[in-house]
């Protein structure tokens, strides 16, 4: 067994260099840094009751940003998912208000959320179309259909169930909202889902090498329109976080969710180019670009900043992504 | 010791024929890529399938491996006649294929490589009902067939991107010769690979035979072939125009018959192409 007493030991001795080379180290200590930083420039950064809000701002986002992962990691893209949750939030939102069964009207937002994951994965995976496009077309068709839903209005809540989500109970002196939880659910499953069973692995391998992945025995297509699918259902659960978060469902809501979920993914140095990655990245990811925003607006910066250097750690991430990949060749 | 990731029958003895194909004859529209077609392989060997290009070397193949359904003719698996409609048949009969383009998932570990669509859950209720993957055993699993292949490699669970080209078709070639079960197909292994790389996939193929698994291996490269081959199918017009050995026939001697120049024992008529 001389080979594999040589390959436990350059395990051992690499530990340190694993630990560096893991993918969520880099995001992780941005994070360390920013939190450091705004530490020393306000006073109020550490306050227990700003800490909550920092996460309960990102808790929409981060929802979205786990579809996102799993899209990401079989080399696609979602720019639709901050309009299926929006659309999510009219149609609850307006069903309710016309005295609809609450559970029901929550229900069937989830089902038509899921529906536009589905459409998209069918897309992707039955025609083989470009990711980026359907899910652009579909940005434009859930958008449309928002409006007309809507018609002109916004639908403030006031039914407990569509609000619980923004519902705190106190640990110490920090608030923590049902939301929170439910995010940090969903990440525990998705995150079980794609490092702990045959299924998380296949996505993996479909972003890494499609080819490879059929070859096999993979089902490719089946395992897409599961991603896909699940995705719509997460942007669902996501609606569901933001009529909690701001009980007012507002068809101009969360215009920069799609494009704030990428980010948070990149961030979080899950490659564009798929196979790679990981959903705790995502979750750090998500984090730093709250801690950034609330920090700067704590320190009274002007928010314009905030996008400047979003964008920079964005490009920063994408960059370091490639040179590690063509390192690898 | 066999691991119990696959269900082993008991091979052959020496000398059985395992997969033979007869008359095997595909058109595409006006080309007939296979022209009633034989072949032979026997259990406990290479036999190397070398041809010009458009010999139909890669159609048989492709017959055999189930990713080509062949207009006349038929295959027989241990004497019974079997026909693939894909390559999922022919794997489920424990025929497996190693691609030339080198079929892995660089960004992923080896053991995860190893049993990539084949992975093993847990025992039990994590196994069925959480689905849960049984990480340590498929990394204990792959190092043992490894050790058994003889193949040497960096720790099971590094990044099959971290290996050179040689090492990752020895990855490729590793999970057929675990999984399969009657044979192994290689269609042009060494094609993508350098001098040295082609020698670490070539002693695997070694080892695989000697362990028990025929394999049919198709390659241009007449070093490689001489190297390993116990026999050789000479492939012309579509036809199967000589079986022969290295001891037998030179590598000039076979490239005669390849292209014509020379005749087999099965002469194809018509000239050269």
């Amino acid at each position: 067994m001389s080979t594999s007493s040589l390959a436990a030991s350059k395990r051992n001795g690499s530990a340190l260099a694993r630990l560096i080379t893991t993918p969520t180290f880099g995001p992780l200590i941005v994070l360390i840094v920013f939190c450091a930083v705004f530490s020393f420039a306000t006073k109020t950064f550490w306050a227990t009751g700003n800490l909550s809000l920092v996460v309960q701002q990102s808790v929409i986002v981060g929802t979205l940003a786990i579809g996102q992962t799993m899209i990401i990691l079989t080399a696609g893209i979602d720019l639709a998912n901050g309009g299926i949750a929006v659309l999510g939030t009219i149609l609850a939102g307006r069903l309710v208000a016309e005295q609809q069964n609450p559970v029901l009207s929550l229900l069937f937002a989830l089902f038509i959320c899921t529906v536009f994951g589905l459409t998209a994965g069918l897309l992707v995976s039955r025609l083989m179309l470009p990711p980026f496009i359907v899910t652009l077309g579909l940005l434009g068709i859930v958008t449309a259909i928002t409006r007309l839903v809507a018609q002109g209005g916004a639908f403030p809540v006031t039914d407990d169930l569509l609000s619980w989500t923004g519902n705190a109970f106190a640990v110490g002196d920090t608030s923590i909202t049902y939301g929170m939880i439910v995010m940090f659910v969903l990440y525990l499953l998705v995150w079980y889902l794609l490092t702990h069973t045959a299924w998380g692995r296949h996505v993996y391998a479909i972003g890494n090498n499609r080819e490879a992945a059929r070859l096999v025995g993979i089902p490719v297509q089946a395992r897409l329109l599961s991603v896909y699918t699940f995705a719509g259902l997460l942007y669902g659960i996501g609606a569901w976080l933001a009529l909690g978060r701001i009980p007012n469902a507002d068809p101009n809501a969360l215009q920069s969710a799609n494009l704030d979920s990428i980010t948070a993914v990149v961030i979080g140095g899950t490659s564009l180019f798929g196979g790679r990655g990981s959903l705790w990245g995502t979750l750090i990811g998500t984090l730093i670009v709250a801690v950034l925003r609330n920090g700067l607006t704590l320190t009274g910066i002007d928010p314009l900043w905030q996008d400047l250097i979003t964008g920079i750690l964005v490009i920063s991430a994408v960059a370091l992504d490639q040179i590690s990949r063509k390192k690898q060749r | 010791m066999r691991t119990d990731v696959t269900t082993k029958v008991t091979l052959p003895p020496k000398g059985t024929v395992v997969l033979e194909a007869r008359g095997i004859t595909k058109r595409y529209g006006h080309v007939t890529a296979l022209d009633h077609a034989n072949l032979e392989l026997s259990a406990g060997e290479v036999l190397a399938v070398v041809g010009d290009n458009g010999a139909g070397k890669s159609t048989l193949i492709k017959v055999l491996c189930g990713a080509v359904v062949p207009d006349e003719g038929e295959v027989l698996l241990d004497g019974k006649p079997v026909h693939f409609r894909s390559p999922l048949e022919a794997r489920k009969l424990g025929i497996e294929t190693v691609y030339q383009d080198l079929a892995v998932a660089p960004a992923l570990d080896i053991a995860t490589n190893l049993f990539l669509g084949r992975e093993l859950r847990h025992k039990g209720p994590l196994g069925t009902w959480f689905r849960l993957l049984d990480k340590n055993r498929m990394r204990r699993e792959a190092q043992h067939e490894m050790d058994e292949l003889k193949f040497h490699l960096p720790a099971i669970d590094s990044a099959v991107e971290k290996l050179s080209g040689g090492q990752r078709q020895g990855v490729a070639v590793a999970r057929a010769a675990i999984f399969a079960r009657r044979l192994v197909i290689m269609d042009e292994p060494t094609a993508a690979l350098g001098v040295r790389e082609s020698g670490q996939v070539l002693n695997l193929i070694r080892t695989i035979r000697d362990r028990g698994l025929p394999v049919i291996l198709i390659s241009h490269d007449m070093p490689h072939v001489f190297e390993v081959a116990d026999r050789i199918q000479i492939m012309r017009l579509g036809r199967r125009a000589a079986v022969t050995t290295p001891q037998k026939n030179t590598m000039s001697e076979v490239v005669a018959i390849m292209t014509g120049a020379a005749r087999g024992d099965e002469p194809v008529e018509g000239n050269g192409g």
